[in-house]
């Protein structure tokens, strides 16, 4: 062989320092995190097209549909709370939704483009991968929530600071559970069409975004309380208006019921954390099956 | 000294019936520049990627950087770079955050990180465009980062699946420069496949492989040798005719290309007159050159590989690109 190595230095290692393969993990999720807050940082104009449809929302089909439901019902002078109030904090969490599931789905794309096979082949656990998707569509998420606190004033909703932090972890727990959602469908799916009409629409709408979850026919009590997003929503609806003046009555007569009773916040952030958790649990099984 | 830093023994890997790797043997040395040949299709992908853990073998055994490729996979890994056919860059990230994404999954020292990524964009001339977004990047940019991605956790085996697909010729000849450049300063090992016959002149060894199978393998002027001597083409207006003449006359067996006579005579220059002085149909055109590894290959396997195999699919792969570059 007249291959001349002799005066080529050797600067590949014979045995490079074994690698802990726990702090290798945590650097993982840390860079895949910060890779897709970098990438959302950087699309300027997802961020502002992603703003104007909760404004849409709000402007015109809330004020639009208060219009037509005029002043009786829930709604209106006898209960003090407007349609545009009852509906704000479920467009919070709409935003919330649609960010978490379509930011951590961006693993599709990341497998169309070939990036994902550069994240697969490394010497890092997959789990890894999938919990530094589900905290980038969790953060992504959470920002463009709490981004719609500025539009409290022109809603008629008052907010404390001390509210505000109360707002906080719940917008997390509900841009985590449905993170670990969307990172669950792209380790399934191929496409974003099916998972738009057939499960974030009906997701949107069962979730008392748009309406209060009571009285409804049958069928579709029970699959409001089968959506998730139900579970997110709620708490996140109970504290946002919390600070508005509100009868109590009111706010409870809004609330997320199973039986006839009101369910505890604590409880329903838990119900979405446990979501969470199984969904990413999932997520990762497949995620390892892969090749 | 050098020792083997790829082997493998009778690599098989089957799909439902279909053989696609029918028993592979190969050793590639330390600092070598091994080019595995063969037209698409041959099994050169499943080979490498057999050798890069990203497939299990059906049969046989392999080992990379002494390391059994299917008992340790995450351990091959890390001690070997990969640039895949496909494009795997993130093009909404700059070049230098691209090589930093990777310095943390490959779990590079925090107080080497910035010094190898300035290193290899220097080495691959990348640092004046190193903040630019990749997706500004020219088709040999890409490539260029992708090595310089592979090579960021000093590898000891760069393992390149058809890297200058694509690419034009100043391109594909530039990117030989960085390869042969990286080899030099690092004494890195080179595993590569390709379909370009002129690009395995480059190589230090070359397999050529058919229908899944090594058919030959040696350097590049091994390999020429077993040609044996020039190679004669002619064109004539009647070349039935003189197929016929050359065989009755001069005891030669002419192979017919592409319209033309191909044939492979010890001494051609003297070859030569004698044919234009013995035949009598009229001759258009003759060419005399040294054998090419197209000859060897052709000579191998009774057929040529042709540039166009590659060049529909070249095709596609843009077209999808655009297609889904505007869909983002």
């Amino acid at each position: 062989m007249s291959v001349e190595t002799a005066n080529a230095p050797k600067v590949a290692p014979r045995a490079p320092a074994p690698i802990d393969t726990r702090a290798a993990s945590l650097r993982a999720i840390y860079i895949i995190w910060y890779r897709d807050i970098l990438r959302y940082w950087r699309d300027r104009w997802r961020l502002v097209a992603s703003l104007a449809q909760p404004l849409l929302f709000l402007v015109v089909f809330g004020s639009g549909l208060s219009s037509a439901l005029g002043r009786g019902g829930l709604f209106g002078s006898r209960s003090g709370l407007t349609y545009v109030q009852f509906m704000y904090p479920g467009i919070i969490g709409m935003s919330i939704l649609f960010t978490a599931i379509f930011g951590a789905m961006s693993i599709v794309w990341d497998r169309e483009f070939g990036f994902l096979k550069e994240v697969l082949v490394a010497p890092i656990d997959r789990w890894a991968v999938a919990i530094g998707k589900a905290l980038g569509g969790t953060t992504q998420a959470m920002i463009q929530g709490l981004i719609l606190l500025v539009l409290a004033p022109f809603v008629g909703v008052k907010l404390s600071a001390l509210t505000v932090l109360a707002i906080v972890p719940l917008a997390a727990v509900l841009a985590f559970g449905l993170s670990a959602f969307g990172v669950m469908l792209a380790s399934m799916l191929q496409g974003f069409q099916v998972v738009m009409n057939f499960l974030m629409m009906p997701m949107f709408f069962l979730s008392g975004a748009l309406f209060p979850l009571q009285g409804l026919p049958n069928w579709m009590t029970w699959l409001t309380r089968i959506d998730p997003a139900s579970y997110g929503i709620d708490p996140l609806r109970r504290v946002v208006l919390s600070d508005s003046g509100l009868p109590k009555s009111v706010i409870d007569g809004l609330a997320l019921t199973i039986g006839g009773h009101v369910l505890p916040i604590p409880l329903e952030v838990g119900i979405m954390l446990a979501f969470g958790v199984v969904l990413l649990g999932v997520a990762v099984v497949m995620f390892q099956r892969r090749d | 000294m050098t020792e083997a830093v790829i082997e493998a023994k009778g690599l098989v890997k089957k799909y439902g019936q279909l053989e696609a790797v029918r028993g592979i043997d190969l050793e590639v040395k330390q600092g070598e520049i091994f080019g595995f040949l063969g037209p698409n299709g041959a099994g050169k992908s499943t080979t490498i990627s057999m050798l890069c853990t990203l497939l299990k073998p059906t049969a046989g055994s392999a080992s990379v950087a002494g390391i059994d490729v299917v008992h340790d996979p995450a351990r091959v890994r890390q001690r070997i770079g990969l640039v895949f056919q496909d494009p795997s860059l993130d093009d909404q990230l700059t070049g230098r955050e691209n090589l930093e994404f990777h310095a943390f999954i490959y779990s590079v020292p925090a107080e080497q990180r910035r010094e190898r990524i300035n290193k290899m964009l220097e080495l691959l001339q990348l640092t004046d465009r190193a903040s630019s977004q990749v997706r500004t990047y020219s088709g040999g940019m890409k490539r260029r980062l992708e090595i310089a991605r592979g090579m960021l956790h000093e590898p000891q085996i760069l393992f390149l699946d058809e890297p200058t697909l694509g690419l034009d010729p100043q391109t594909r000849r530039n990117i030989w420069t960085h390869l042969n450049d990286l080899r030099a300063r690092t004494g890195v090992t080179i595993f590569m496949t390709t379909h370009y016959m002129d690009e395995a002149e480059f190589c230090d060894r070359i397999a050529i492989i058919d229908k899944g199978q090594i058919v030959a393998l040696g350097t590049p002027d091994q390999l020429k040798a077993m040609v044996g001597g020039d190679v004669v083409t002619m064109t004539s207006s009647r070349p039935e005719d003189a197929l016929e003449e050359i065989q009755k006359v001069l005891g030669v067996v002419p192979t017919r290309d592409d319209g033309a006579l191909r044939m492979e005579v010890p001494d051609g220059r003297k070859f030569v007159p004698r044919l234009v002085r013995e035949l009598t149909v009229p001759v258009d055109t003759i060419s005399l050159r040294r054998p090419s590894l197209d000859d060897v290959f052709l000579k191998l396997t009774g057929r040529a590989i042709r540039e166009e195999e590659a060049s529909d699919r070249e095709r596609m792969r843009a077209m999808a690109s655009r297609w889904m570059g505007r869909r983002r």
